[in-house]
C-alpha cells in the first residue's frame, strides 16, 4: 500500500484490500477477541477431548487393569495411587474422560435428534401432531426427571444402551419445547410458506428452511443440555444404578472411592483421591457453561445491561 | 364468576389431571416389566405354584385398568402395596409393606428439605435483590461468578468437599448423618448440618439467579420508570411499586428450587448415608424392587406437582392485575 502522502488516494487504499478473510481466520479474530473466561473453557474442552479420543496412549495403565496393592497411596508408580481393588486411579481418569463424556455426548446427540425433528414437525404440523406432542411432554416434565429416570433404570436395568436412550428421551422434552418455541417465529415466515406452496415435503422444508434459521438458540441449548446429562449421568453412576464396573467412570469412581475422604488427617492426598474425579466434573461443566455464556452473547446481540 | 377463583380452580383442575396422567405413567412401569420377572424376583429354584401364586397376588390375572384403580385406590388411602424383597422360592413370604418402609424414612427427608429450603430460602432472596439493585457492581459480578460456578458443580463434589473440611480436616460436625426416631431435636439439627449446608449451596445458586433475573425484568418495566420519575424513594419503588407484581415470579422461583430440592435430596442422603426416601428409593433400584420404587416416585412426583401448583396459585391470588379487574 502506498503511504506517501503526496501520492495517496482513498480508492487506492480500500482498492489494495484483496485479501478475503478464510473462515479460519475469522475464527481466529474472533478467538483473540473472546473473553479469558471464554479461551480457558475452549482450552479445558480441547484437553478433555485430547483425553478421550487419545485415551489408551495416555494411560500409564489399562483401564481394568488391576494390581496386587489397593489403596496404595500417590507415588511415582501410581500418580494418583489405586482403587479399592488395586486399580491405578490416573489411569481410569483418563479412560473415565472417554466413558462418561462419550455417554453424555451420545445421549445429547440422541436426545436433539428425538426433540429436535418432533419439535419442527410440531411447529409446522400445528394441529392433532402438535396438541398431542405437547401436553405428552407437558405430562413427562411434570416428573422430576432424575426420579422418572431411576423408575425406568429400575423397570428395563442399568445397561450403557439403555442409560443412553433413557436419559436421551426424558432430555429430548427440554428440547422439543425450545425447539418448538423457536421454530414457530420461522414457519410462519414468507419464505418457508413459498416452500410448502412449492411441494417441498416435510423433511425439506425442516432442513432447508428452518433448521438454518433456528440454529444459533438451539447450538447453545446443545452446550447447557449436554451439561445437564453429564451430570445426570454422573449423578446415576455415582448412584450406582448407572455406568456399570468394570467401566471407568467418574461418577462411580468417586463413590468407590469415598471413604478415603476419611483419612484426611493422615494422608491429605490420598483423601483428595475421591474428589479428583468429582472435579473432572466439574472443571468440564464449568468449562462449558464458560464457552456457551460467550457464544449466546455473540449470538443474541445482547448486551449486559448497563 | 371472580376471575381469581375462576383461573385458581382451571389450574386445580390441570394439576389433577397431571396428577392421574403422572399416577398412570408410574403404575405403567410394572407392565412394562418382562414376562417372566415372577422368577426373576423368587429366583431360579421357584415352583410353577409359587410364581403362580405371586402373580395372582400381583393381580396379573386381571385386566390392567382394574388393577390400576385397585392401585390407585389403595395409593390413596395409604397402601402402596406389599416390596418384591424378602420373598423366596419356597413361597416364604417375609416382604414388607411398602408404606411401614417408607413412612418413618418420609419424616427424615421432609426435615432435611425443610432444614435446608429455612436456610436457602431468605438467604437467595436477600441475595437475588441485593444483587439485583446494586447491578454491574463488584458485589454482583463476584457473587453471579461464584453462583454459575456452584451451578456447574454435581451435589455430590459440594458433599465430599464440605465432609473434608468440616468432618475429616476439621471435625465440627459428622459425615454420617445417622438419625433415628429416639434421636432428639438439636441433637438431629447437629448430625443433618452437612447434608443441609450441601443443599443449600445447590439451591442458592439457582434461586438467587431467578430472582435477580425476575427483579431486573421489573425494574425495567415502564411503571417502575414512571414511579422514578415521578420521585418516589427507591425504599417506596421496591416495596409499593415492584413487590406486588413481583410474589409471582418470587413464588415461581421458591417453587422450582423446592421441587429441585426433592431430586438434589435424593444424592445427598446417599452420600450422607441419611435415612431418607431417597436413599431407600436407589436401593430399591439397585434390587429392582418395582413396588417400594413405584412408592417412592409416586411420593416424588406428588410433592413436585403440589410445590408447582402451589407457586401458580400464589401467582394468581397475589396478580393486581386479576385481583382488581377493569
Amino acid at each position: 500500500m502506498n503511504k506517501d502522502t503526496k501520492t495517496y488516494s482513498a480508492a487506492g487504499e480500500v482498492g489494495s484490500i484483496l485479501e478475503t478473510r478464510s473462515t479460519f481466520t475469522r475464527l481466529k479474530i474472533e478467538l483473540t477477541k473472546a473473553p479469558l473466561t471464554a479461551k480457558f473453557g475452549i482450552f479445558i474442552i480441547i484437553v478433555f477431548v485430547g483425553l478421550a479420543i487419545f485415551a489408551p496412549l495416555i494411560a500409564p495403565y489399562g483401564e481394568a487393569e488391576v494390581f496386587p496393592e489397593p489403596y496404595a497411596p500417590w507415588s511415582s508408580n501410581h500418580l494418583f495411587g489405586t482403587d479399592q481393588i488395586g486399580r491405578d486411579i490416573f489411569s481410569r481418569l483418563i479412560f473415565g474422560a472417554r466413558n462418561t463424556v462419550g455417554v453424555a455426548f451420545a445421549t445429547t446427540i440422541l436426545a436433539f435428534l428425538i426433540g429436535g425433528a418432533l419439535g419442527l414437525a410440531a411447529a409446522i404440523n400445528r394441529s392433532y401432531l402438535d396438541l398431542f406432542l405437547s401436553r405428552t411432554v407437558d405430562v413427562l416434565m411434570a416428573i422430576p426427571q432424575l426420579i422418572f429416570a431411576l423408575v425406568l433404570l429400575s423397570i428395563f436395568g442399568s445397561t450403557i444402551i439403555n442409560l443412553i436412550i433413557i436419559i436421551a428421551v426424558l432430555d429430548s422434552t427440554r428440547v422439543f419445547r425450545l425447539t418448538r418455541a423457536v421454530s414457530l417465529n420461522v414457519v410462519v415466515m414468507d419464505y418457508v410458506e413459498v416452500a410448502k406452496l412449492r411441494g417441498e415435503n416435510i423433511s425439506w422444508v425442516m432442513r432447508k428452511e428452518i433448521l438454518p434459521n433456528i440454529l444459533p438458540p438451539l447450538i447453545a441449548e446443545f452446550g447447557l443440555r449436554f451439561c445437564f446429562v453429564f451430570l445426570s449421568i454422573a449423578a446415576l453412576s455415582f448412584l450406582g444404578v448407572g455406568i456399570q464396573p468394570p467401566t471407568a467412570d467418574w461418577g462411580s469412581m468417586v463413590r468407590e472411592n469415598a471413604s478415603l475422604i476419611q483419612f484426611a488427617q493422615y494422608d491429605l492426598k490420598a483423601a483428595m483421591t475421591p474428589l479428583l474425579p468429582a472435579a473432572a466434573i466439574a472443571l468440564l461443566t464449568v468449562a462449558v457453561n464458560f464457552v456457551v455464556d460467550w457464544f449466546l452473547h455473540k449470538t443474541s446481540g445482547i448486551k449486559d445491561e448497563k | 364468576m371472580h376471575p381469581v377463583v375462576k383461573t385458581v380452580l382451571e389450574r386445580l383442575g390441570l394439576g389433577l389431571a397431571t396428577l392421574f396422567f403422572v399416577s398412570i405413567i408410574i403404575f405403567s412401569a410394572i407392565e412394562m416389566l418382562p414376562g417372566d420377572f415372577g422368577q426373576a424376583i423368587l429366583g431360579q429354584a421357584a415352583l410353577p405354584e409359587t410364581v403362580a401364586a405371586f402373580r395372582q397376588e400381583l393381580g396379573l390375572d386381571k385386566p390392567a385398568y382394574i388393577r390400576y384403580f385397585d392401585w390407585a385406590l389403595g395409593a390413596i388411602q395409604g397402601d402402596l402395596g406389599t416390596s418384591f424383597s424378602g420373598r423366596n422360592a419356597s413361597g416364604a413370604d417375609r416382604s414388607a409393606e411398602v408404606v411401614d418402609k417408607i413412612a418413618p424414612r418420609l419424616w427424615n427427608t421432609l426435615f432435611l428439605a425443610s432444614m435446608a429450603a429455612l436456610i436457602a430460602v431468605p438467604l437467595s432472596l436477600i441475595l437475588g435483590i441485593l444483587t439485583a439493585l446494586y447491578r454491574n457492581s463488584f458485589f454482583d459480578r463476584s457473587v453471579n461468578t461464584a453462583t454459575l460456578t456452584t451451578i456447574s458443580f454435581p451435589e455430590f463434589f459440594v458433599a465430599y468437599i464440605l465432609i473434608l473440611f468440616f468432618a475429616s480436616l476439621n471435625q465440627i460436625f459428622p459425615s454420617l448423618a445417622n438419625v433415628d426416631p429416639d434421636t432428639n431435636f438439636g441433637e438431629r439439627i447437629y448430625r443433618t448440618a452437612l447434608p443441609a449446608f450441601t443443599l443449600t449451596l445447590v439451591i442458592v445458586a439457582h434461586m438467587m439467579r431467578m430472582t435477580r433475573a425476575a427483579i431486573i425484568n421489573l425494574l425495567a418495566s415502564p411503571y417502575i420508570q414512571m414511579a422514578k420519575l415521578s420521585g418516589a424513594s427507591q425504599t417506596e419503588i421496591i416495596l409499593k411499586h415492584a413487590l406486588p407484581n413481583a410474589w409471582a415470579p418470587i413464588a415461581t422461583v421458591i417453587a422450582f428450587n423446592l421441587a429441585y430440592l426433592v431430586v438434589g435430596v435424593v444424592v445427598v442422603e446417599v452420600v450422607f448415608v441419611y435415612p431418607g426416601v431417597g436413599q431407600l428409593m436407589v436401593d430399591a433400584v439397585r434390587t429392582r424392587d418395582i413396588p417400594v420404587v413405584q412408592g417412592c416416585a409416586l411420593i416424588f412426583a406428588v410433592t413436585y406437582i403440589l410445590l408447582n401448583l402451589i407457586a401458580d396459585i400464589i401467582g394468581i391470588v397475589t396478580n393486581p392485575r386479576l385481583l382488581h379487574p377493569k
